[in-house]
């Protein structure tokens, strides 16, 4: 295949309208069916039994009553889901973390799990079986994790990425460095040199759809799983994998997902399911309460962070550093490192260096969320930045500006950047309204930057089109929130047709070929070059096709506003053949049309953006509430504006909810004090002011429209622009994340 | 347990069932009347996700149970069209892209149903506390907030 992914200016005619989505209508009648909405005959309640302890060796577990009381179909451990994974040691952790083995790990992890008939039977089940425990001491902070003394969560962890293997196991799984330069140097020439430690707070996706999910496994070794997932061709791959399934036997259908924000790109319960539904015999449904959701799903990293940035008078930075400590979990991950290499990517600098180290903690399995652990490394170095701003006497948006990368910078984590979009966003706040509107007395401005690198993948298309000239599109990226309407906008575009005539729908994973999952800012990105590519692949069919219906060679055919033309003087009798005037003709022609795609989407333009907000703040009380918000962002090209802009908002509003009230509240014993809505409070209504948007287009030139992903992004100023506000506002300097008011009335005071 | 017989009306249809004395209404509806646009976030009361109107009261559904539905009216999502045309909330939240995953949708649509019935003509912030009761983590409220504001001024009009 010899498709051009290249960008090439052009004119749209369907990419940037706002029509409604396809699958608006079932989502506003209560049609959509998410992943608890679906049913299968004689199917039973699964319920999972999870850990108390923070920390515990597993040492019996007896499940003979539970087994004997009546509608009881299936009891489970982690006997019932052998080892098959062959060394793979990040499909172990992710085994492991469905059901423990030998070992609890944290507040919350599955022990054993239930199928009965029904859900008060499951409950009843739960509470007659038997787990002895040998309380293990416990670690949840991750400062206090990476200390000698610590309690070893692993002891067969020996800390990676050291130049000497080190002799003693330890809760950190692995250091990892970026930069170039040499920052000592670059210190020595600075005028003024800021240096400041962070702390940020676990928080929780907090989709509000908790995971669900139907098992249905065949004595026959063929299974069939609905989930609610944010890539289903992944969890039938570590669904086949843990459970010694073909994967070509294992049919993965995704419900409509009710929010992920990557809390759903690996399998939490449903190897637990389609064991149960393997052991019973019949289907198994099994959707989490929002206490195990918080408990036991999600959520991102809690973190501590150093960071260092000197300048010299004239806001030349001379050198940054920072030294990032991320979370995991109890599981090795690779949050720190993420953290390390987007810390200080908006600027350009000529030394710089970040080190990370991924710290174990019992707390649950990290997991992506939104722009995964830049939102926090913004946190820190966006603080910093404005302080040293305000040391310099330097406007810290000009600041900034100085500062910028531009295309031709070497980024701090390795490669060199294309054309970019952190200059121009900071352009348009410095002449946005916004940035001149009064303030009174409590009230402050703030402003930071974000950055994230957005994905690309794997990717595979279906484009159909039926004899009546409409166009079936079937993707493999689960539609997030509304990539549907986005890639019908992008076959419309590319075949010339109506977006009226085409309908996009996420197909299973016996239907098309593999895809990623939609993580990374990727599916609308990747999928509209699947879908550019397929409908191209059409376009070739569709000229073939009238070439035979005129009898001329197919080289003198054009595609061209939704129409073959037969292009040269000695054709001026041959008027346009319309898709659907072929379409009608395909069975007499060569059978039916389509084009297909399969591709790896490279290229996947990074993504910049500047925030503004203006916030009050009541030194009574310490609350902090958020007056104005705006968010200036490149989408490289917005194919639907409207979705665009719903993205820059719900990353805006998470990014307020962690910077002010969102946090893992950990008792003493180790367990989750707060696994509710009620404690762990998101963002309502009341909370937030508009937010409003902008969008800059600056081509992604790897992208045959400009595109680039938009989906993270928003979510990583929003920490840095309200802890910058609130200094303003009130002259503290905020290093812990949330902002709650216990922590703002404490700095108040401390200033006094 | 013996099951509980239950006669109510749901979206102005008479309706029989039985269930579980310490069954909810939300389960009632979703797992035994096939009514499954109203959503547990939580079962505690905290998401209004399972948000439906009971005798001209906003409640959240899981928070009531299934036989105290008996007598009474219940709304839920799936009573506001009329055949296939939409409410005009439901109209708004499609042209202003007020829902992302959509899971809140259904709850948020309703809750706003009663906002109106009950003050035809909220300012913002009537709109914003009268729905302060319902979640939506994926779109910062702002579209919401804009077409329930719409919906209101074409139901003024209508
Ligand atoms: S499910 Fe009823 S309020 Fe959340
Ligand atoms: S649209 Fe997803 S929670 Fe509201």
């Amino acid at each position: 295949m010899n498709f051009d992914p290249r960008y090439s200016g052009r004119n749209f005619s369907s990419v940037g309208t706002r029509p409604i989505r396809p699958d608006g209508v079932d989502k506003v009648t209560g049609r959509a069916r998410y992943g608890a909405d679906f049913n299968m005959a004689g199917q039973l309640v699964g319920r999972v039994l999870r850990s108390p302890h923070a920390h515990a060796k597993i040492t019996k577990i007896d499940t003979s009553k539970a087994e004997k009381l009546p509608g009881v179909k299936a009891v489970i451990t982690a006997a019932d889901l052998p080892d098959l994974t062959d060394g793979d040691a990040s499909m172990y952790d992710v085994l492991d973390n469905c059901m423990a083995r030998g070992k609890v790990l944290y507040d919350g992890h599955a022990v054993a799990a239930v199928a009965a008939v029904d859900a008060r039977t499951a409950r009843q089940a739960l509470k007659l079986i038997e787990v002895y425990y040998e309380i293990l001491p416990h670690v949840t902070d991750v400062d206090e994790a990476m200390k000698h003394a610590a309690p070893l969560i692993n002891d067969a962890i020996f800390t990676e990425g050291l130049e000497e293997k080190p002799v003693k196991p330890s809760n950190v799984t692995k250091r990892s460095q970026f930069g170039h330069g040499d920052v000592h140097q670059g210190f020595g020439h600075a005028d003024f040199i800021v240096e400041r430690s962070f702390k940020t707070e676990q928080t929780h996706q907090g989709y509000i759809e908790p995971h669900a999910c139907v098992a249905n496994v065949s004595s026959d070794g063929t299974a069939d799983l609905w989930v609610c997932t944010q890539g289903h061709f992944v969890y039938r791959q570590h669904c086949a994998q843990l459970l010694g399934l073909e994967a070509s036997k294992l049919r993965v259908t995704s419900s409509e997902i009710g929010g992920g924000f990557g809390g759903k790109t690996h399998v939490w319960a449903e190897p637990v399911a389609l064991a149960l539904s393997r052991k019973a015999g019949r289907p198994v449904k099994l959707v989490m309460t929002r206490e195990e959701v918080f408990r036991a799903s999600g959520p991102t990293s809690a973190t501590s962070i150093d960071v260092k940035i000197g300048a010299r008078k004239d806001g030349t930075i001379t050198a940054a550093e920072a030294t990032l400590r991320y979370t995991s979990g109890p599981y090795a991950g690779m949050w720190a490192e993420l953290g390390a290499m987007t810390a200080f990517a908006c600027y350009k600098l000529d030394n710089v260096k970040t080190v990370g180290y991924e710290v174990l903690v019992n707390r649950p399995k990290t997991a992506a969320y939104r722009a995964p652990s830049a939102p926090m490394a913004a946190f820190a170095v966006e603080s910093a930045v404005d302080e040293l701003a305000k040391e310099i006497g330097i406007d810290p948006v000009e600041f900034r500006i100085k500062n910028a990368a531009q295309e031709g910078t070497r980024a701090s984590y390795g490669p060199v950047y294309g054309p970019i979009g952190i200059g121009p966003t900071l352009e348009a706040a410095k002449h946005h309204p916004h940035m001149k509107a009064p303030l009174a007395k409590n009230q402050g401005r703030g402003m930071a930057c974000g950055f994230w690198f957005n994905f690309g993948g794997q990717t595979c298309t279906d484009l159909n089109i039926g004899m009546d000239g409409t166009v079936s599109l079937a993707v493999g990226t689960v539609d997030v929130g509304g990539s549907r309407a986005s890639l019908s906008l992008v076959a419309a575009e590319e075949l010339g047709i109506d977006y009226s005539h085409v309908k996009a729908i996420v197909a299973d994973t016996s239907s098309l070929g593999y895809n990623d999952m939609t993580d990374g800012s990727r599916g609308t990105f990747s999928s509209s070059m699947a879908t550019i590519s397929a409908a191209r692949n059409a376009i070739k069919v569709l000229r073939d096709r009238a070439a035979q219906m005129w009898d001329i060679p197919v080289d003198d055919v054009i595609w061209e506003n939704g129409q073959a033309i037969a292009k040269g003087e000695k054709y001026g009798n041959l008027s346009p053949l319309s898709l659907k005037e072929i379409a009608a003709q395909s069975g007499k022609t060569g059978g039916p049309i389509a084009g297909h795609s399969e591709l790896v989407a490279d290229g996947a333009g990074v993504s910049f953006a500047t925030h503004i907000c203006d916030i009050e703040v009541d030194p009574e009380t310490g609350a902090t509430r958020v007056l104005r918000y705006t968010v200036i962002q490149d989408a490289g090209k917005a194919v639907h504006p409207t979705y665009v802009e719903g993205q820059y908002q719900g990353g805006a509003a998470q990014g307020i909810g962690w910077a002010l009230n969102e946090e893992y509240i950990y008792g003493k014993d180790g367990r989750l004090q707060n696994a509710g809505f009620l404690d762990y409070r998101i963002p309502v209504c009341s909370d937030l002011p508009m937010i409003d948007t902008q969008i800059l287009e600056i081509p992604n030139p790897n992208h045959p429209y400009g595109v680039r992903g938009v989906g993270e992004t928003s979510i990583v100023p929003p920490l840095a622009a309200i802890a910058n506000a609130v200094s303003n506002a009130v002259g503290v300097r905020m290093t812990h994340i949330p902002m709650s008011p216990p922590r703002i009335l404490a700095a108040l005071e401390a200033e006094g | 347990m013996a099951g509980v017989a239950v006669s109510t009306t749901i979206n102005g249809d008479s309706v029989e069932y039985l269930c579980q004395p310490d069954e909810t209404l939300l389960d009632v509806l979703r797992d035994r009347l096939g009514l499954t646009g109203a959503k547990e976030g939580c079962g505690t009361g905290d998401c209004g996700a399972c948000s439906i109107i009971l005798d001209d009261r906003l409640v959240c559904s899981c928070l009531v149970l299934g036989a105290e539905a008996e007598g009474r009216r219940v709304e839920t999502v799936e009573g506001m069209a009329h055949g296939d045309r939409l409410h005009p909330l439901q109209q708004k939240f499609l042209e202003h892209a007020a829902l992302q995953c959509g899971i809140c949708t259904p709850g948020f649509l309703i809750a706003a149903k009663d906002l109106l019935a009950k003050n035809p003509d909220p300012t913002e912030e009537e709109i914003r506390f009268g729905l302060a009761g319902n979640l939506c983590r994926c779109t910062g409220y702002d579209k919401i907030v804009r077409a329930v504001q719409d919906a209101a001024n074409v139901m003024k009009g209508a």
